[in-house]
């Protein structure tokens, strides 16, 4: 698909790649970021990477579309360029009882076992594409194919924090209470947003997730360590 | 004692807001600010602090403020907006005027029915910590403003200044009212091509309204449903403030401060940043057209509000006293020396 440049008002342009889920064209949007990143045309406010495209957030007193659209144009050719390194972060998970309300329903509808919908989801290493819905909200997949289920088709109005959740070929964790209508299949102690440490969210866009089982005990623990201001979220450096 | 207001009514939602939270969509965290840019700005400006200081937002019915500091300069914009003060000397004083208030005078804050929204801009700011750049209170996620969320009776709502300064008053020639004369102009898409044409025509051509269900998140309108060619579930892309995102039932959402950083429905048009504080103070029930114009015309139209504002700025009176005498000039030529402003 064709690149297109499309206006959202007189403050945004957006840069589409596409509009499908989809690796490559993930891949894309996050170089083109990067790119932008490093070197920002002027009157470029932000930036936000999502699925199919880059909006890019501009000031019309310092510039203008017409001029951006000319500038990002001309970054599109440097397709090769890697973006910057990414990290590979283990979140620990209890898939058990309280924390996990849909999992049974789950493995009913995949026509699996409770535990082999574990082993799928802890199994996979996951890719953050964007973050949005609300802050530190992560949209990571893909999903094994077994897994993939349409939303819930009566949303809750309170999905506690932390909660890991599954709908399409996406999962996600949900950084405070709020309503949603994916499946709660587990639950992490672990913070993913605090807008007073240096780095607000835990994920950045283009980072890799992998889930590791744990149990209530673990979870208590872990949670303790998290109150008390003492956890770190086990990560590494992987190259892109 | 930390100079303050004290609360002792809230109203329906104030919250302290500035010009907004840049630089942090990409993590989910939605720009915020005031609902109108514009109100925030003008009460900024005659109360004689930079444009961007944060200030209190308030929401369809105002909150009841008492001064706990020597004395405070605010200034309150909202058409049709009043300051109800009790104390020594009780007094009504209409929006759109800076005025000193003193320790124990007890405000109330009643806005008019032209518009859903006004600021109280205090002299030297509200003395509130700023979270990744800004003090505009985000409630959904609890931080920003006073303690993430919107006043509660009991309050002590913190100043930066113990006392006004020592300058005569301004007032503002008139104060826009919610109800724009104009249509509200839009670009339209970004997937403005997902509808169908007679869907497009609709919007453009037809009264909608501002329903009840309206909040600093967005405002869901009223009218003819607009029809999605092909599905109304697209993959999420970012939403721009603004953005008016139609979901399958076709009655459109036009997004606001508050809105989510990215969303899953098909926006047919983006309202033109210049008009958005008009938007903002509009009212459930309110009428609402809509008008297309071309992203070069609305950038345009953006820098001549720049333009504009700085004009009105530059144009703010002084408030004669009540005796006729401008106080300030007074000052400003040595004629009277030690003398505060009618409130010593």
């Amino acid at each position: 698909m064709k690149v297109r440049f499309l206006s959202a008002g007189d403050r945004a342009l957006v840069i589409e790649f596409g509009d499908r889920v989809d690796r490559g064209l993930s891949e894309r949007v996050l170089r083109l970021d990067a790119i932008i990143r490093a070197d920002p045309p002027a009157g470029i406010v932000e930036t936000v990477p999502t699925f199919r495209s880059l909006t890019v957030y501009y000031d019309p007193l310092l510039t203008s579309r017409a001029e951006l659209q000319q500038a990002i144009g001309s970054l599109l050719g440097h397709a090769d360029n890697r973006r910057n390194a990414a990290r590979l972060w283990h979140v620990p998970v209890c898939y058990e009882g309280e924390f996990a309300p849909d999992l049974a329903e789950v493995a009913r509808l995949t026509k699996l076992t409770p535990g082999e919908v574990v082993v799928l989801h802890s199994g996979t290493r996951f890719h953050v594409y964007m973050l949005g819905f609300l802050p530190g909200f992560p949209y990571m997949g893909d999903l094994p194919a077994q897994l993939e289920l349409p939303r819930r088709a009566d949303p809750r109005l309170r999905v506690p924090a932390g909660s890991i959740s599954i709908a399409t070929s996406l999962t996600a964790i949900y950084p405070y209470e709020s309503p949603g209508g994916w499946h709660l299949i587990g639950a992490t102690p672990i913070r993913m947003f605090d807008p007073e440490r240096p780095e607000p969210a835990l994920f950045a866009p283009g980072d890799a997730v992998s889930f590791q089982p744990i149990d209530a005990a673990a979870f208590a623990s872990i949670r303790q360590t998290v109150d008390d201001g003492g956890y770190l979220v086990e990560s590494a450096l992987v190259k892109r | 004692m930390t100079p303050g207001l004290k609360v002792l009514a809230s109203g329906l939602c104030t919250t302290v807001q500035d010009l907004g939270r840049f630089g942090y969509q990409n993590i989910g965290v939605p720009v915020s600010g005031a609902l109108d840019g514009f109100g925030l700005r003008l009460a900024n400006a005659l109360a004689g602090n930079p444009q961007e200081t944060a200030a209190l937002e308030i929401l369809i019915s105002g909150p009841t403020l008492e001064i706990a500091a020597d004395t405070v300069r605010v200034a309150l914009t909202g058409a049709g907006a009043s300051l109800g003060i009790r104390g020594e000397k009780p007094r009504s004083v209409s929006a759109g005027q800076s005025l000193a208030l003193r320790r124990g005078e007890v405000v109330q804050i009643v806005l008019g029915r032209q518009s859903a929204c006004g600021y109280l801009a205090v002299e030297g700011g509200i003395a509130v910590p700023r979270v990744l750049g800004s003090a505009s209170t985000y409630v959904r996620a609890a931080f920003g403003g006073l303690n993430g969320r919107a006043l509660q009776r009991g309050d002590l709502v913190p100043l930066a200044a113990e006392r006004a300064s020592e300058r005569s008053e301004l007032r503002a020639p008139a104060l826009a009212s919610a109800l724009p004369d104009q249509p509200v102009r839009v670009v339209l898409g970004p997937q403005h091509k997902y509808f169908r044409k007679e869907s497009l025509a609709a919007l453009l051509d037809t009264e909608f309204r501002v329903s009840r269900d309206a909040d600093r998140m967005g405002m869901r309108l009223v009218g003819p449903p607009l029809h999605h060619k092909r599905g109304w579930d697209i993959v999420s892309d970012a939403i721009a403030t603004g953005s008016i995102q139609v979901p399958g039932s076709g009655q459109p959402i036009v997004l606001l401060a508050d809105h989510q950083t990215t969303g899953g429905y098909p926006k047919i048009a983006t309202v033109i940043s210049a008009d958005l504080p008009a938007l903002g103070r509009c009212r459930p029930g309110d009428p609402l057209r809509f008008a297309a114009v071309e992203v070069e015309m609305a950038e345009e139209i953006s820098r001549e509000a720049k333009r504009e504002f700085a004009n009105l700025a530059a144009t703010l009176e002084p408030v004669p006293n009540e005796n006729g005498l401008d106080i300030g000039s007074l000052y400003g030529e040595n004629l009277i020396s030690g003398v505060t402003a009618g409130f010593e």
